[in-house]
């Protein structure tokens, strides 16, 4: 049990996460995509207000049972199966980029003074949570799927359209650490 | 694992039908569970994609910083070993699909539409890339994040439904292929 308690490397992690997608095909027939349910609540809470929304949202119950599934695994990683050490073992390098940032405590899963309900008033924790959230809702919509369905799904299929997404994922992230991220933390 | 007379949901799209066609109209998969057996098996195998999102770290703000700054193999030996798991995984089941008698499924994931530009897809990657770089979560890791008892970022996910939306409105207006 103490194994499972660690952070698990990414060659057993990795490879089960593949396997999400013939299991899920498998047992559902369903094809593997978090993000669609971003678009079934839309649906849901103002239904033929758009044409893009205009389908029964009841058609994606199965990935409302998804994404409670990954709520609740998630909460168990977090209690029965939680790491001893809860700081995250990133690269030197990356920790002192951070630590340049002003990124200092390496606590958790994300920096809690940026990432917080007590920090969602200033710039920077705004521009993270609220803008972050929006762009990764609003790009994975006009992009057709996120991680999930184009990086790990699309990539599966060798699908041209997954790559130029996964592409586009990377020019953004590059955009988002090297300029928008410095600049918000240097006026926070 | 046979469902009688099983194929998957989602063809691809007709020639000029519009990107993202709405699931609904998708035909309806059939599987051998029922409703309420979609629903568990769903539920199931979505708790171990959290339990994996979680243990892999997958969902830490650190490890995407790790990433974008090509700092550590982590992530990319994460997501690459996925694909290589799944696309060999997907192969073997294709293979035994082939010409299966009545009562074998036949794997075929849904095909995205590459038509033109593909405007939409590099577009809004980007987008979706500014994002992951703020938040640090892309959209399975908030709902994990949330699971982890961190309650803010249930102000991401309504941040995210947000932009969904926002995508729904200004859809008419937006390059597409």
């Amino acid at each position: 049990m103490d194994v499972l308690r660690e952070p698990w490397p990414w060659y057993v992690a990795g490879p089960l996460i593949g396997l999400v997608v013939p299991v899920l095909w498998l047992l559902t027939g369903k094809a593997f995509g978090v993000s669609t349910s971003f678009r079934d609540m839309c649906a849901a809470i103002t239904p033929g207000r758009f044409e893009y929304l205009r389908y029964d949202w009841r058609t994606g119950a199965w990935r409302f049972a998804f994404v409670t599934g990954i709520v609740l695994g998630a909460l168990i990683a977090a209690t029965a199966l939680a790491s001893p050490d809860p700081v995250v073992g990133i690269s030197e390098a990356t920790r002192a980029d951070l630590a340049a940032l002003g990124v200092e405590d390496r606590t958790g899963l994300f920096p809690s003074d940026l990432i917080g309900w007590g920090s969602l008033a200033t710039l920077p924790g705004f521009v993270v949570v609220v803008l972050g959230g929006f762009l990764v809702g609003f790009g994975a919509r006009w992009a057709d799927g996120c991680t999930s369905g184009h990086a790990i799904t699309g990539l599966v299929g060798l699908q041209l359209p997954s790559l130029l997404a996964v592409l586009g994922f990377f020019a953004g992230g590059l955009v988002s650490t090297f300029l928008i991220l410095p600049l918000v933390l240097g006026a926070g | 694992m046979s469902g009688p007379r099983a194929t998957l949901d989602a063809p691809a799209p007709a020639p000029g039908e519009p990107a993202g066609t709405p699931p609904g109209s998708r035909a309806p998969s059939r599987t051998r569970a029922g409703p309420a057996g979609l629903l568990v098996r769903s539920l199931l195998i979505g708790t171990a994609f959290g339990i994996l999102l979680v243990k892999s770290e997958a969902v830490s703000w650190f490890r995407i910083q790790e990433m974008f700054r090509f700092q550590g193999f982590h992530m990319y030996g994460l997501l690459g070993s996925a694909v290589v798991v799944g696309s060999l995984s997907v192969a073997v089941l294709r293979r035994l699909g082939r010409g299966s008698p009545p009562g074998r499924m036949k794997m075929d994931l849904p095909k995205k539409e590459s038509r033109g530009l593909n405007r939409h897809y590099w577009l809004g990657g980007t987008v979706f890339g500014l994002g992951w770089g703020l938040l640090g979560a892309c959209p399975g890791p908030i709902y994990a994040l949330i699971g982890t008892g961190a309650t803010v970022f249930l102000v991401a996910l309504a941040a995210a439904v947000g932009g969904a939306w926002t995508y729904a409105a200004l859809r008419p207006r937006l390059p597409h292929f």
